[in-house]
C-alpha cells in the first residue's frame, strides 16, 4: 500500500473526473479560502514552507522557483504547466489529467493567484487525446462555474487559462524550449540565464511547473505546509506519483510516499519481476535519469533499513535520480546493447538540432550502436562511445545531449561485457531479446 | 482555411493580447484536422491572419513531427517502439503490420487505406504495446487484437 496520499485520495470511477465530483470531495474550498483570507506572498510562502520539489525531473524547490517573481511589480507574469509528458516510461501526468484535472486547474488558480498572473497555460503534449478531452471539458466547466474569467468568485483576481497542444517534439518537455512553441516558432531551449522567472514567455517573469508539482499545490494550501511536511522524509517531503513499466507484473501509475521501500514497491506493490525472472537492472526515472543495476536493487532487498529508498537525496547519493518517476523493470535475459540502441536512437531523433554537440553527437553514438548491433562493431567502438559521450556533456543548451550521454556511459559501465561479447562475436549474447 | 478563422478568433479570447503568434501551431493541427495536410495555400492564409512572415511558418511545419505537407491513408497507424513497448512486444507488432500491409513504416498501402509510422514514446508504457490509430491509443495489444483492429477499420 505504497504510503499515504496526497493525489490518489479518493476512488476513481467513470464520473470522478467531472466538476461535482472534485466538489464533492472538496475541490476549490481552497481557492475560496485564499481569495477571502490570504494575500497572493502568503500563498507562496505556504509553498516555501511545505518543501514542496518540483515532480518532472529536476526536483528544484517549487517554492524558491516562485520567489523568483515579484507579484506586485506591475509586469504581466505567467505560469505554465508542463503537461508535455515525453520521457519515455513516464505517463503518470496522464493519470492526473484523465482522472482529477480540476485538481490541476485549482491548483493553477491558486498558484496564478500567488505569482500575479493574469494569463496560463497548459502545454499539453500532442498526442494525448483522451487527457486532452478530460482537461479541455474541465476547463469549460470551471469557465462556467465562475473559476476563471473575470473577477473570480467576486474578487478582484481575474485569470483566463490557455489549453495549447503541442505537434509532436520530445524537447518541448524542456521547459524554457516550450516557450519558443507557445510564442509561434521553432521550439528551441534557451540558455539561462536570465532564468525563466526574470525573463521567459513574451520576455515577461514566468513560472513553468510540471503537472504533477502544481496539482500537489492544492492539497497544500487545503491542508496547510506542515501537514504536508508530514508526509514523505524530512528533506523530500510528500508523495510521488510513480509511473511504472517494463518487465513487471502490474505496472500503471502508483502513489508512493516519498521515503518508501523501493524493494517492497517493486516486489510487492507491483507484484514482482513479470514471470518471476530475476532482476537485471531498474531504471528509475525515465531513461534520462542513471540506469542502475540488479545488483544495487538487491542490496536494498537484503534489509529495509539499510536499503534504498524511493526519495530524492537517496537516490541522489545512489548516482541516480527519482528524475520523471518513469521507472522501467528490466528482467535477466534482456539485451542491454539492443535496448541501448532503442535509447540512442531516440536521443537522435529527438535532438532539436540547434546545439552541435547534441545534434551531430547523438547521430554518431545512433549510427556506433547500429553497427554493433549490426554486427560490424569494431573494438574502439565502446571508446569512441564514451567519448562522445564526454564531450557532449554540459557542451550544450538543454540536458537532452548529456542524457544520451548519460545512458550511453551507464549502460557501458553495468555492462561492459555483453557489449564486448556482441563486438566479439558479431551477435548479441541474449539474441537480441528485449521481452 | 479561410472558414476556419471565426474558430480561431474565438481562441483569441483567453490569450494575453498582442501575442497572436501563439496561435500558429494550434491554427496548423486545426488546418491539418480538417484538410489532413497543410496545403500552401494555408500557409499563405496563416502569413495574411497571423501577420507572420512564411518562414516562420515553414520553420515550425519542419519542426514538429505531427505536422505534415502531404495526405496519407485514411487510417494513420502509429507504433511505439520507445523501450516500454520494445519490451512487451513492440517489435513483433511492427514486423506483423509490415506483413499485413505490404508496406513499409512511413508508406501508405496503394489503396489509400492505411499509412504505416514507427513513434518514439507516447506514454502509454504502463499498457505496452501500444498503437495510436489516427487520435486514439489501443493499448495492451496482442497479436489476435491487432488482427482484429484491422478487421475494424475499413
Amino acid at each position: 500500500m505504497t504510503g499515504r496520499k496526497v493525489l490518489m485520495d479518493f476512488e476513481v470511477t467513470p464520473t470522478s473526473h467531472s466538476l461535482d465530483d472534485y466538489r464533492a470531495r472538496g475541490g476549490y474550498e481552497a481557492l475560496e479560502k485564499v481569495l477571502r483570507t490570504m494575500k497572493p506572498r502568503e500563498v507562496t510562502q505556504e509553498i516555501v514552507d511545505s518543501g514542496l520539489q518540483g515532480r518532472g525531473g529536476a526536483a528544484f524547490p517549487a517554492g524558491r522557483k516562485w520567489q523568483g517573481i515579484d507579484p506586485d511589480d506591475g509586469q504581466p507574469h505567467y505560469l505554465i504547466a508542463n503537461a508535455d509528458e515525453g520521457e519515455p516510461g513516464t505517463f503518470k501526468d496522464r493519470w492526473v489529467l484523465e482522472y482529477t484535472p480540476h485538481t490541476l486547474l485549482e491548483s493553477m488558480l491558486l498558484s496564478c493567484y500567488a505569482l500575479g498572473v493574469r494569463h496560463c497555460f497548459v502545454y499539453i503534449r500532442g498526442e494525448y487525446d483522451l487527457p486532452w478531452r478530460r482537461l479541455d471539458a474541465a476547463v469549460e466547466e470551471a469557465y462556467a462555474a465562475g473559476y476563471f474569467g473575470e473577477n473570480i468568485l467576486g474578487s478582484d483576481f481575474s485569470c483566463d487559462l490557455f489549453v495549447f497542444r503541442g505537434a509532436g517534439a520530445y524537447v518541448c518537455g524542456e521547459a524554457s524550449s516550450l516557450l519558443g512553441s507557445i510564442e509561434g516558432t521553432r521550439a528551441f531551449p534557451r540558455n539561462r540565464p536570465p532564468r525563466m522567472t526574470v525573463r521567459g514567455l513574451h520576455q515577461a517573469p514566468t513560472v513553468v511547473n510540471n503537472v504533477e508539482t502544481l496539482a500537489t499545490i492544492a492539497w497544500i494550501i487545503r491542508n496547510g505546509a506542515s501537514a504536508f511536511r508530514e508526509v514523505g522524509t524530512e528533506k523530500s517531503p510528500g508523495t510521488r506519483l510513480i509511473s511504472i513499466s517494463g518487465h513487471i507484473a502490474r505496472p500503471g501509475v502508483y502513489e508512493v510516499e516519498l521515503g518508501y521501500s523501493w524493494a517492497r514497491f517493486l516486489h510487492e506493490d507491483c507484484g514482482g519481476v513479470l514471470g518471476g525472472r530475476p532482476l537485471k537492472a531498474v531504471i528509475p526515472g525515465g531513461i534520462s535519469s542513471q540506469v542502475l543495476t540488479g545488483k544495487d536493487a538487491k542490496v536494498l532487498t537484503a534489509g529495509e533499513v539499510e536499503g534504498l529508498t524511493l526519495d530524492h537525496e537517496k537516490l541522489r547519493s545512489a548516482g541516480s535520480s527519482l528524475g520523471s518517476g518513469g521507472m522501467i523493470v528490466i528482467a535477466e535475459g534482456t539485451c542491454m546493447v539492443r535496448l541501448l540502441q532503442i535509447m540512442l536512437r531516440f536521443y537522435h531523433h529527438e535532438s532539436c538540432g540547434q546545439c552541435t554537440p547534441c545534434r551531430e553527437g547523438t547521430g554518431w553514438m545512433h549510427r556506433i550502436i547500429d553497427r554493433i548491433v549490426a554486427g560490424d562493431g569494431r573494438p574502439e567502438d565502446l571508446e569512441r562511445l564514451n567519448y562522445i559521450a564526454g564531450f557532449n556533456d554540459g557542451t550544450t543548451i538543454c540536458g537532452l545531449g548529456d542524457a544520451a550521454g548519460y545512458a550511453a556511459t551507464a549502460m557501458l559501465d553495468n555492462f561492459r561485457e555483453e557489449f564486448d561479447y556482441f563486438i566479439e562475436h558479431k551477435r548479441s549474447k541474449f539474441a537480441g531479446n528485449l521481452e | 482555411m479561410k472558414h476556419l478563422i471565426p474558430e480561431f478568433e474565438r481562441l483569441k479570447t483567453r490569450l494575453p493580447p498582442g501575442h497572436d503568434a501563439t496561435l500558429l501551431v494550434p491554427c496548423l493541427r486545426r488546418i491539418q484536422e480538417d484538410r489532413g495536410f497543410i496545403d500552401n495555400s494555408d500557409i499563405d492564409g496563416l502569413v495574411e491572419y497571423l501577420g507572420i512572415p512564411r518562414i516562420q511558418i515553414e520553420e515550425a511545419l519542419s519542426f514538429y513531427g505531427m505536422l505534415r505537407r502531404k495526405p496519407i491513408g485514411r487510417w494513420h497507424l502509429q507504433v511505439c517502439r520507445n523501450v516500454s513497448c520494445s519490451m512487451r512486444g513492440a517489435e513483433r507488432l511492427i514486423d506483423q503490420l509490415i506483413g499485413k500491409l505490404g508496406v513499409q513504416p512511413g508508406e501508405t498501402t496503394p489503396d489509400g487505406r492505411f499509412t504505416l509510422s514507427t513513434v518514439e514514446c507516447l506514454g502509454s508504457c504502463g499498457t505496452a504495446p501500444v498503437v495510436m490509430v489516427n487520435e486514439a491509443y489501443h493499448e495492451n495489444l496482442s497479436a489476435a487484437d491487432l488482427d482484429a483492429l484491422l478487421e475494424r477499420l475499413d
